[in-house]
């Protein structure tokens, strides 16, 4: 492979890594800083992925009309989609936190679970709404013709990056505000935290949403990037699992961690294809269940023996303390 | 209409031996252990192993009872692959969870180390039989035995119920009557003022990830015997399960049992108004509809 093959292959590495931070940010809001346990971000994930295909794309018109079913189509610019996205979850989560947020934490990651394979069963099953398993295709890309098609890449990996940083900034910034500060509170102590007068509920309902809001603009990310989309993407296993190993991995809790992670573990996923590749041709068609196998071990190896991930999480989180 | 309810009494008893393992777990470790439907999953892949490899290697002849759709094979694999993923949860224990309790890590800690034990299972069964359908006897015709208001019923089905109801009155009598069920109860309701009573908590923790397991192993296997085996299967019966053991109550095995059978109805009967593909989502409606209601579970418990 010669050096600008290596470098596409990087790029096009990148921006999955990247869009998989986003969903990390997102997840360490929900877990890191206010401990909801959210195990269905494949439910936001395929949700926010198919707003915005069909907020992005026209509606199917004659002989293609007879192939291609969806109940909307708006053809608007990819902002759209993306602001969509995060809309339509954070509706779905104020929906999901509104009879689990009450009661005990792990009655939210059976919701999310339930919402998760609820949403991808409708999309498998319902050919009117998004074409169901042939799903959507020929999804617009924000910025095209800037650049030759086939260096699009790069226009796609700062898109990316930058929405990345954006959303890198904007919750460092919130998690440093008194808001940011009682999320805190809540996960390292409900009761104290209620005894001084803040309303629990309210708080973990807000940073439910906001986290799967975030979680929708990287469905949207994705959905733009493959530019096809199908119900199959949006398993628990790349959907939620990989997330969660990825946050663990980069210490919750740490913003600056949940990227890392992302880029890390996204990196060993790459990786262990390499390893697999080696593998006899009669194991090859398993071996991706080879690669999950190890990303499985892995979780359990953190969980164990290296709790705080990576980068653990900033204790000093006020500028006033130095 | 009848026939489905009968059909959902059915799934139901085959729910109920997944539900009561997981309210047993629940309520003894204090965790939601999502491995759990994978260790029914589990269950029917070691039965497949033993009937469909080791069976025939040693000679054990393939014949059935009756109208049964199994014989002999069955009947050895059954008890050997609930004792197998029995010792496979306490391994689990003993690997897994065991390291983040003495570290008194949270209990979102140890479901978060249960879902990546749910995966690992999950791709072990994929690695070794491949992501397709599996049957314990392909091609078989199994006969309908007809019953009044149209219902038909096959003979698996009867015996179906019949081992469930063996195995929950054998759970009932040793939770009821043996020294370790009571400890195991006294264990549920509070874990320090057992341990300071002297009882053994980290035994009653072997024994119920093995009653635990061997009940989902058996849960597993009839499953497949009365439809088919799919590596996705425990994933499925995750949200019923999880819908049996709140409606129930968490740690309340009776409360499960009756859940099991609320979701089994539930689930068949909306068959005839949705998609067959829909029958989790069903379960997880239903769940909602509780937590909306009732988050305490329909048998009070209270400890929502």
């Amino acid at each position: 492979m010669e050096i600008s093959g290596i470098i596409a292959y990087l790029v096009s590495l990148a921006i999955m890594a990247g869009i998989f931070a986003v969903f990390a940010l997102g997840l360490n809001i929900q877990w890191g800083y206010t401990g909801l346990f959210n195990i269905g971000i494949a439910g936001f994930f395929c949700i926010g992925a198919y707003t915005s295909a069909m907020i992005t794309t026209p509606m199917p018109t004659g002989l293609y009309a007879q192939y291609v079913h969806q109940i909307f189509g708006l053809n608007l610019p990819f902002i759209f989609g993306l602001l969509g996205a995060a809309l339509v979850c954070g509706f779905i989560a104020y929906l999901i936190g509104y009879p689990t947020l009450q009661l005990r934490e792990d009655y939210l990651a059976i919701a999310t679970i339930g919402i998760a394979e609820t949403f991808r069963l409708i999309f498998n099953n319902e050919h009117w709404l998004a074409n169901g398993p042939r799903g959507l295709m020929g999804l617009p890309q924000p910025l095209q013709g800037l650049i030759e098609a086939r260096h699009y890449n790069y226009i796609y990996l700062v898109v990316v990056l930058a929405i990345m940083v954006v959303i890198y900034l904007a919750i460092e910034r919130v998690i440093r505000s008194p808001w940011g500060r009682v999320l805190r509170a809540i996960r390292e102590d409900e009761v104290a935290s209620a005894m001084t007068g803040k309303d629990i509920f309210r708080f973990k309902m807000q940073s439910l949403i906001f986290g799967s809001m975030i979680m929708g603009v990287g469905g949207a990310l994705y959905a733009h990037y493959t530019k096809a989309i199908s119900p199959d993407v949006f398993t628990p296993l790349y959907g939620t699992f990989i997330i969660w190993v990825m946050l663990m991995a980069g210490g919750s809790g740490n913003n600056k961690g949940a990227v890392l992670g992302a880029f890390v573990i996204w990196g060993i996923w790459i990786g262990t294809k390499f390893l697999t590749d080696l593998l006899p041709y009669t194991l090859k068609a398993r071996a991706p269940y080879i690669r999950f196998l190890i990303i499985g071990i892995l979780l359990e190896i953190i969980l164990i023996y290296r709790p705080q991930g990576l980068m653990g999480e900033e204790k000093r989180i006020s500028k006033m303390i130095d | 209409m009848p026939e489905l309810i009968v059909y959902g009494i059915v799934l139901g008893s085959i729910i109920a031996l997944g539900a009561i393992g997981l309210t047993l777990v629940y309520g003894i470790l204090r965790f939601a252990n999502f491995a759990h439907g994978d260790l029914m999953t589990a269950g029917a892949y070691v039965a497949l192993f033993l009937v469909t490899g080791l069976f025939p290697w040693l000679g054990i002849p393939d014949t059935t009872f009756g109208s049964l759709s199994f014989g002999w094979r069955m009947a050895f694999a059954f008890p050997i692959a609930m004792a197998c993923v029995a010792a496979a949860s306490i391994l689990f224990d003993r690997i897994l969870y065991r390291p983040l309790r003495m570290k008194r890590s949270g209990s979102v800690i140890l479901a978060i180390s249960a879902l990546g034990a749910s995966f690992i299972i999950r791709m072990i069964v994929l690695i070794l039989w491949g992501g397709d359908y599996h049957f314990y006897r392909p091609g078989v015709l199994r006969p309908a035995i007809e019953l009044p208001l149209e219902i038909k019923i096959r003979p698996d089905q009867i015996l179906i119920l019949a081992t469930v109801l063996c195995l929950v009155a054998l759970l009932y009598l040793f939770l009821q009557r043996t020294k370790m069920g009571k400890a195991m109860r006294a264990t549920a309701d509070n874990m320090e003022l057992a341990r300071v009573s002297g009882i053994d908590t980290e035994r009653v923790i072997i024994w119920t990830w093995g009653i635990g397991g061997a009940l989902a192993a058996a849960g597993g296997i009839l499953y497949g015997i009365d439809v088919q085996l799919h590596p996705g299967m425990g994933w499925h019966f995750l949200l019923p399960l999880f819908a049996a053991t709140i409606l129930g109550g968490i740690g309340n095995m009776y409360g499960a049992l009756v859940g099991a059978l609320i979701m089994g109805v539930a689930q068949q009967v909306s068959t005839a108004y949705l998609l067959p593909t829909y029958k989790p989502a069903v379960a997880f409606i239903v769940m909602i509809l509780i937590l909306l209601v009732r988050p305490q579970g329909i048998f009070g418990g209270g400890r929502a």
